[in-house]
């Protein structure tokens, strides 16, 4: 699938010499070298769709992210209510809440990650088919929050999972959600399918299984994932 | 086959020896597996629900033992969110273990603030306004009808009514949320009662506002009713299942609805009198079978109860001030001693149990978490039962892992 549609996208788009430029037309952005945005709004507007290939092909799986049922700790209550009648995730096309991470596309960490239960969500992670995205929701997903000093804590999934989106708050609300959810799609809409920008699942070099920790005698063996995470530089000092 | 090895155990496999009839089964004596080999009773199967699973309401597991559908053993598996409440209240001051108290059943911030101001309050010997004593009760008993809106949203939800219960459900969670949010800020965690009275008081929109709600509430119980609580296939998947007997009930502990619904009279409400609760009339609903069905219809029973406690609360609701001046919150340093402050939240006995050294952080910070002592007897009740019932009966027990794990 992927290599078929790289090709795809590779004839449908043909090199910026051979187009036909006309004079009077505006300068066309590096991005769409066809046709410039004025050019295509206008068209649009005549009921005449031009697309290619990457653009309707991210359109399409942008407004189908499909989350996985997994609910953490408070955030979780706010992750349902944001699925209810009020909020209505479903006017973004995510209200498909899969019970089975073979089915997901999206993984929300709804909640406080304790050290017993960071090698299910890596595991969960793990299953998830590609392309699948990561959603921190709260401060203990991002940081460990409140509970950020206790000793079962992990401080922030971001140590073992690539986390696309981080939304702050305790809990965030159900509208904080959605705006993530917003961002992610934009984010999934300007994603490339060939070149060095394309996403992990079209990428043969990234692995799509993170190393699963375990749970040590004191700590999480290993504490971090290094591929994905780094620890912070020391502080520099100023010299007094 | 050695024969020479003596007692070979390939060897007794082999051979099994067909009981005539079937061995009755003791899971008293510890058997994992019983000696039956028979097209209709194979070996036990064990399943692990949890703790990725939908209907666990969270992080919970349960190691569940089964003979067919069956469920002959169950063994809980907690922990998944032990996120040290109670050590952190010790290496806190008092007045910053009441944001983590929010968080611990996340759904009814509001009781156990109340409930850890009480402890506080005890330990200080601190008086509280009486028309703090009329607003906590009245948040109170928004929360229990939170708290019990959402049990009947997400019991319905277990039982396969997939959406238009919860929706329902969650519709009017919504408009108590909102209520919340105008008086403390914040939805959930709402992080309000002080030791000595509230944070903030309420005006007289938000006094309006509830008054509203709290009489429309009637009209959404009456529609939810018709459409769930004579209904034939809830009625078949919820009576006679998950039985507890009363006597179980008050031996191992449990508080609250659950209680109730075996027909034990126990309402901390009438047992302890605290705040001003002496003052309303209203009746504590009792079951009869102590069944899944009689406990969803003791939650619906206090839900008009409490309608009737907050239209006697807002009707009375006096002027003044709603803090003790001489309240002192902020480097809080009580006596050296010991207290337990109670309360009946939505969900059972919530209590705090603090010792104080005289320093400003508590000594010992221990919380008396209703769900967890309720979720003790899940395996009494769940034996005999399918799976599919004990999903039914672990909702209907009401747990928060929040408060369970802590």
């Amino acid at each position: 699938m992927s290599d078929a549609t790289a090709q795809l996208a590779e004839t449908t788009r043909p090199e910026p010499a051979d187009t036909p430029r006309g004079a009077s037309s505006p300068t066309p952005s590096p991005e769409s070298p066809l046709i410039s945005e004025a050019e295509r709004d206008e068209l649009r507007r005549q009921g005449i769709l031009l697309t290619s290939l990457e653009e309707i092909y991210n359109w399409g799986r942008s407004h189908s992210v499909w989350p996985l049922q997994f609910g953490l700790a408070c955030c979780a209550i706010e992750m349902i209510a944001a699925s209810m009648a009020r909020f209505d995730i479903a006017r973004f096309g995510s209200e498909v809440f899969r019970p089975s991470p073979r089915q997901a596309d999206l993984l929300i960490v709804s909640g406080t990650v304790t050290k017993k239960m960071a090698p299910q969500v890596v595991r969960l992670w793990n299953q998830m088919p590609e392309p699948k995205y990561c959603i921190a929701m709260g401060a203990c997903a991002i940081s460990g929050g409140p509970f950020k000093q206790g000793y079962n804590v992990l401080k922030g999934i971001d140590r073992f999972l690539p986390v696309d989106i981080y939304i702050p708050g305790c809990p965030p609300r159900p509208e904080a959600l959605l705006h993530g959810l917003m961002q992610l799609q934009q984010k999934i809409r300007g994603q490339k399918l060939t070149g060095p920008d394309a996403p992990r699942h079209l990428r043969a070099d990234d692995p799509c299984a993170y190393p699963v920790p375990e749970f040590g005698e004191r700590d999480l063996v290993p504490p971090q994932n290094p591929a994905v995470w780094q620890p912070p530089p020391p502080p520099v000092r100023p010299a007094s | 086959m050695n024969l020479e090895s003596g007692i070979s155990p390939a060897a007794d496999r082999s051979a099994p020896a067909l009981p005539a009839a079937l061995p009755p089964f003791n899971p008293a004596a510890n058997a994992q597996v019983r000696e039956v080999h028979d097209p209709f009773h194979g070996d036990l199967l064990e399943v692990s629900m949890g703790p990725h699973h939908p209907s666990t309401h969270g992080v919970f597991r349960m190691m569940v033992t089964l003979d067919g559908e069956a469920i002959v053993k169950l063994k809980p598996v907690f922990g998944y969110l032990h996120r040290n409440h109670e050590k952190l209240g010790e290496n806190t001051t008092y007045l910053a273990s009441m944001p983590y108290t929010d968080r611990l059943d996340y759904l009814n911030s509001m009781t156990n603030n109340w409930a850890y101001a009480l402890a506080v309050e005890k330990l200080a010997g601190q008086p509280v306004p009486e028309r703090a004593e009329y607003l906590r009760v009245i948040l109170a008993e928004l929360t229990r009808l939170l708290n019990h809106t959402c049990l009947a949203g997400f019991l319905l939800q277990d039982t396969g009514a997939s959406g238009t219960p919860l929706m329902y459900a969650f519709r009017e969670r919504e408009k108590i949320l909102d209520l919340f949010e105008s008086i403390s800020g914040s939805r959930m965690m709402c992080n309000f009662q002080r030791f000595g009275g509230c944070r903030v008081d309420a005006t007289p929109d938000w006094l309006a506002a509830t008054q509203r709600f709290v009489d429309g509430y009637n009209e959404f119980l009456d529609e939810y009713e018709a459409l769930i609580t004579g209904n034939e296939i809830l009625m078949a998947r919820t009576q006679g299942v998950g039985v507890l007997g009363p006597e179980l009930a008050v031996n191992a502990g449990i508080t609250g609805p659950m209680l109730r619904a075996c027909g034990v009279n126990y309402d901390l409400r009438k047992v302890d009198g605290y705040g001003v609760y002496p003052r309303f009339d209203f009746r504590v609903p009792l079951g009869d079978h102590g069944d899944t069905y009689d406990r969803y219809m003791i939650r619906v029973l206090e839900m008009r109860e409490s309608l009737g406690i907050l239209q006697q609360a807002l009707r009375d609701l006096p002027a003044g001030p709603i803090m003790d001046p001489k309240a002192k919150i902020r480097g809080l340093k009580p006596k050296p001693g010991e207290a337990y402050g109670r309360i009946e939240g939505p969900k059972g006995e919530i209590g705090f149990y603090l010792i104080s050294d005289g320093s400003a952080n508590p000594y010992r910070y221990r919380v008396r978490p209703p769900s967890f002592v309720n979720l003790t007897v899940l395996e009494d009740m769940c034996l005999g039962q399918t799976v599919a019932d004990a999903v039914i009966i672990l909702g209907s027990v009401d747990i928060v892992l929040g408060e369970v794990d802590r």
